[in-house]
């Protein structure tokens, strides 16, 4: 019984030094677990996905290790910093969305990168996280839920930078940051006639726009939201994707296994497609376990948001994990064919790009949001 | 410092935290059923699409079937050759690349054009051969460039090699690539694989046979088309079927017959057919002047073929089956044969032939046609020294239906049903017909003197070289008749040579023996005492035969001759049909010589020299007389 106390004791000891130390770095345990467990999940099927390549491994650790050092960062900062520093924050990402459209680094048929020598990076990005900082911290001030005339300068605030980074073109991501602004929106409460309002007046737009397009607009469009009409061009990567899925079955082809993504067939598979190599190589339960760790982090994130303390901090954390979502369920739902093809990346498992860091980074300043609550309370 | 309403706020947040939490939950459930749906509802559907897409199935094209003569000698077979092929789903720049060959000379810029329409035609991984039969040097050529030219490649293929070379080509036919009206009418899958299709003659008559069916093997492929080793947890079932051999046909032909045939003609322009009147069996077919068959096969340029269409002998003529011309005096024995049938003629009375004949009424002569007196003569005199009085008077009795009726039982005027394509009616004019084919009433009407004409083969009638050795072997079986035969039958595995029955068709009924021996001896009277005696020297048979000269009398019009040829392109062409042995006849044959002026002295010798070569020959002797290189067939890949 002594023996067992101790080893008892001994094992309290090792998990209480944890929890200090979590706490000195202002993180959060669960959702830190849940990230980690992702990273993990993303480099055994990004070593699939590449064909086995070790550089793809090594350059995802290093971006993660750079996405965990501004999580940290971020984490040590207090709400009133990071409200302070919002509308400089979406200011220079302003500024530098529009260097880009006039001297950007053409990569991928679009204006997106900036080319810094050393990195590049894409401006699009900040704003994914200096949209709801903004938006929140405007509504801190105001009461909610918001009146009209502060949900004027709220759309303004969202679809300034939404339409620049859609002028690019990358629909998707200005989808991401018109969903983290429309989010903060949502959470402070705008009213739901409201919503349905201006849904209905969005659709009767669309009709009668539809109405002013020319014949081959109309014909994008047609693609754009049924891409199985042109099964070559566009519709190529859909239906090789939903071959993948369905091939995969219930348990899959097992790792390294997926004809459709080791022998071509998948597109992107390793970027925007890699969903689908989950789906052929682990299957339907690899793409459950998948779902149950997007949950699972999202359901903590939404609970640590509500946790904080502030309109700012509330506005925010809610818009960051909420996001979270929109991300994997516009992803998933393009690859299973669910939803029509834009370019968004699966959170965190997708190889490449600037997001992993951007992502890590709004979760250090969920974290941090939380672990100052009892600051802004006292 | 306005106050803000904390009970407000948070109540607000937990609902709209709740609402998000609700909406998530349901789009999750929506994302997962569509899951399901994909990996269980149809996953054995995608499992197949997924299989389908790295699987490839690699044609083996089957061996075509070998042509044989009678004997078994070969007379085409398969040799292997280097084609240049191009895969389009591989080539990056399609245009670009068939010009290059171009300016390489190993493609004419007129194919280009038709080239890419049959690429368009095909699948994207479908190998489509763009140049047959390379030679060493262009091989030469081709590889030093290779690297320009991705998705073309250098492929050992079998193609068809012509040992004979020109040697019964209208028969044999020739096989080219599939073309874009080939692929219309075949079976597209089972050519996969296959670059050559037969064009003419028992190529093409036969191709179903001589093809045979394509094997294949599946391979593993990557989404480019290449072939891969990556097997992975679903090891897909690769399939292969071996492919079957085409058919090996022996044919009716006999080689030191035809090559007789052949040679006799020289390089006139004319046709031999000959025929085994108890069978129907093409013993020779031959069309002068023919063509290298293996031309086509290593694929001809426009201009090559332009040059052969262009030219004035037309090569490409299949003139024994094809080509009409009056009969001129071969079919006076038929018509003796209708005198006797019908009790117009006496037969041992004799008509006087003063050199011309005139229809009562009449003042308009109808002279000899090479002029001179015969005297009296009697109906054997008058087929063997070929007397036109007497058959002036005779048609002029008969009378233009009976006539007709009677030329029909031979086959004048209809087609014999030869089993190699391309075959004419020729015409048998009568006064039915002449109402159709005329416009003016004025010409629809049928004069008299069109059925004296008739008696001799002249005015309205023509006939093809087939049709009169088909009339020639009916007269020598007495009125038995049976389709002419190009195929006899195949080469069992086992080297057995397996026969097809011979198809009897209605022949000639109704004339007794006397009188089918009274023109048998009109017919040994013309190659012992009549118009052909000169070809029965020294002959250890007896031939029974018949001359003709049919009048040429117009040049076509567009046709661009000198004079010295438009004198010889408006001289008469010379006929000879017979058979022999007279007694019990094994073959009968017709001999055309296009202008060759008079049948006795132009095309009976020809006749003579197949008959030897045909009826002296011992059962073996003619099977060591020529010896064709020994038979290619390279296994199955």
């Amino acid at each position: 019984m002594i023996l067992d106390d101790n080893r008892d004791s001994a094992a309290r000891r090792t998990f209480s030094a944890t929890a200090r130390l979590l706490s000195a770095l202002k993180l959060d345990g669960p959702l830190l677990v849940g990230l980690a467990l992702l990273a993990v999940y993303a480099l055994v099927v990004q070593y699939s996905a590449s064909g086995q390549s070790l550089e793809t491994i090594l350059r995802t650790l290093m971006r993660i290790g750079i996405g965990a050092f501004a999580m940290i960062a971020l984490a040590h900062s207090s709400p009133n910093f990071l409200r302070s520093l919002a509308p400089w924050l979406y200011g220079a990402g302003i500024v530098l969305l529009l260097v880009v459209d006039a001297i950007g680094y053409v990569g991928k048929g679009a204006q997106r990168w900036l080319d810094l020598g050393l990195i590049r990076f894409q401006p699009s990005e900040i704003m994914k996280l200096a949209v709801p900082m903004l938006a929140a911290s405007f509504m801190h001030e105001r009461r909610l839920p918001p009146d009209w005339r502060n949900l004027m300068v709220l759309a303004a605030i969202v679809i300034l930078p939404a339409a620049l980074v859609a002028m690019q073109p990358d629909l998707g991501t200005a989808v991401l940051i018109f969903a983290t602004g429309a989010l903060v929106v949502l959470m402070a409460g705008l009213q739901w006639q409201v919503i349905a309002g201006l849904a209905c007046a969005g659709a009767g737009a669309a009709f009668v726009g539809w109405r002013f397009l020319h014949d081959y607009q109309r014909q994008r469009i047609r693609i754009f939201l049924d891409p199985q009409s042109d099964p070559l061009g566009s519709g190529y990567h859909i239906i090789q994707s939903q071959i993948a899925i369905g091939s995969g079955g219930l348990f899959g082809k097992g790792w390294m296994n997926g004809s459709q993504a080791q022998l071509d067939f998948l597109p992107e598979r390793s970027t925007d497609f890699i969903f689908a190599v989950i789906g052929e190589e682990f299957g339907l339960l690899g793409l459950i376990v998948l779902m149950v760790l997007y949950l699972f982090i999202v359901s903590r994130a939404v609970f640590l948001a509500s946790q904080s303390s502030g309109t700012f901090a509330r506005l925010l954390g809610l818009s960051l994990a909420l996001t979270f979502f929109v991300y994997v369920f516009i992803n998933a739902g393009m690859v299973s064919g669910l939803l029509p093809v834009v370019g968004v990346p699966l959170p965190l498992i997708s190889y490449g790009g600037t997001s992993v860091v951007t992502l890590l980074a709004g979760f250090g300043i969920l974290m941090g949001l939380y672990s100052h609550r009892k600051l802004v309370n006292s | 410092m306005r106050i803000k309403d904390q009970w407000n706020e948070q109540r607000i947040y937990s609902s709209r935290t709740f609402a998000a939490l609700l909406v998530i939950g349901l789009l999750s459930l929506a994302l997962l059923g569509k899951l399901a749906y994909l990996q269980i509802i149809r996953h054995d559907y995608y499992l197949e699409l997924s299989q389908g897409n790295r699987v490839r199935q690699d044609p083996i094209p089957a061996s075509r079937g070998l042509i044989l003569d009678r004997r078994g000698r070969v007379l085409v077979d398969n040799e292997p050759a280097f084609q240049l092929e191009l895969i389009p789903e591989q080539t990056p720049e399609l245009p670009g690349t068939l010009q290059r060959l171009a300016a390489l000379g190993l493609l004419d810029r007129d194919d280009i054009e038709p080239l890419k329409r049959i690429i368009r035609s095909r699948r994207g991984f479908d190998s489509v051969p763009v140049r047959l039969r390379l030679s060493d040097e262009e091989i030469g050529r081709f590889a030093v460039h290779r690297f320009e030219f991705q998705g073309v490649e250098l492929r050992a293929r079998q193609t068809r090699h012509y040992p004979f070379g020109e040697l019964g080509v209208h028969a044999l036919g020739y096989v080219a690539a599939v073309s874009e009206d080939d692929l219309d009418r075949i079976d597209k899958p089972g050519y996969a694989g296959t670059t050559l299709i037969g064009k003419l003659g028992v190529e093409s008559a036969y191709e179903a046979q001589l093809h045979g069916l394509n094997g294949y093997q599946q391979i593993l492929v990557n989404a480019q088309g290449r072939s891969v080793k990556f097997q992975g947890a679903y090891q897909p079932d690769l399939r292969a079927e071996a492919p079957v051999a085409g058919k090996d046909l022996v044919l009716a032909l006999d080689l030191p017959t035809q090559q007789a045939a052949e040679e006799a003609l020289g390089d006139r322009r004319g046709a031999v057919v000959a025929l085994d009147p108890t069978n129907g069996d093409v013993l020779a077919l031959v069309s002068h002047p023919g063509f290298d068959p293996s031309l086509f096969g290593r694929g001809l340029t426009r201009s090559e073929y332009s040059l052969l269409t262009g030219n004035e002998d037309k090569p490409l003529l299949n003139r024994a089956l094809r080509g009409a011309y009056p009969s001129g005096s071969t079919i006076k024995p038929v018509m003796a044969l209708a005198g006797l049938s019908y009790g117009i003629v006496d037969p041992e009375r004799r008509e006087f032939c003063n050199g011309a004949f005139h229809l009562p009424g009449s003042s308009h002569l109808y002279r000899e046609g090479k002029g001179g007196k015969h005297g009296a003569v009697n109906l054997v005199d008058a087929v063997a020294r070929s007397c036109d009085v007497y058959f002036y008077s005779l048609a002029a009795q008969l009378g233009v239906d009976r006539i007709a009726a009677f030329a029909a039982q031979f086959g004048i005027g209809a087609l014999t049903g030869i089993d190699i394509s391309g075959e004419k009616p020729g015409l048998l004019p009568t006064p039915q017909w002449k109402k159709q084919a005329f416009k003016r009433p004025q010409d629809q009407i049928w004069f008299p003197g069109e059925t004296v004409n008739f008696g001799v083969g002249q005015g309205y009638l023509l006939v093809t070289p087939l049709q009169l050795a088909h009339m020639a072997a009916t007269l020598a079986g007495r009125g038995q008749s049976f389709q002419p035969r190009v195929v006899m039958g195949e080469r069992a595995a086992g080297g057995a040579i397996v026969r097809n029955a011979p198809v009897a068709t209605r022949g000639a009924t109704g004339i007794s023996d006397e009188n089918w021996a009274l023109v048998l001896r009109g017919m040994i009277g013309a190659t012992t005492y009549g118009t052909a005696a000169a070809i029965s020297k020294d002959a250890r048979y007896t031939i029974a035969g018949k001359t003709g000269t049919a009048q040429v009398y117009t040049v076509a019009q567009n046709a661009r001759y000198n004079e010295k040829t438009v004198a010889e392109r408006l001289r008469d062409h010379a006929w000879f049909i017979a058979f022999a042995p007279a007694e019990a006849p094994r073959i009968a044959i017709c001999v055309l010589v296009e202008n060759g002026g008079f049948g006795a002295s132009a095309a009976a010798p020809i006749a003579r020299r197949v008959l030897d070569a045909y009826l002296l020959a011992g059962p073996v002797a003619g099977a060591a007389a020529a010896s064709p290189p020994a038979a290619t067939r390279a296994p199955p890949p």
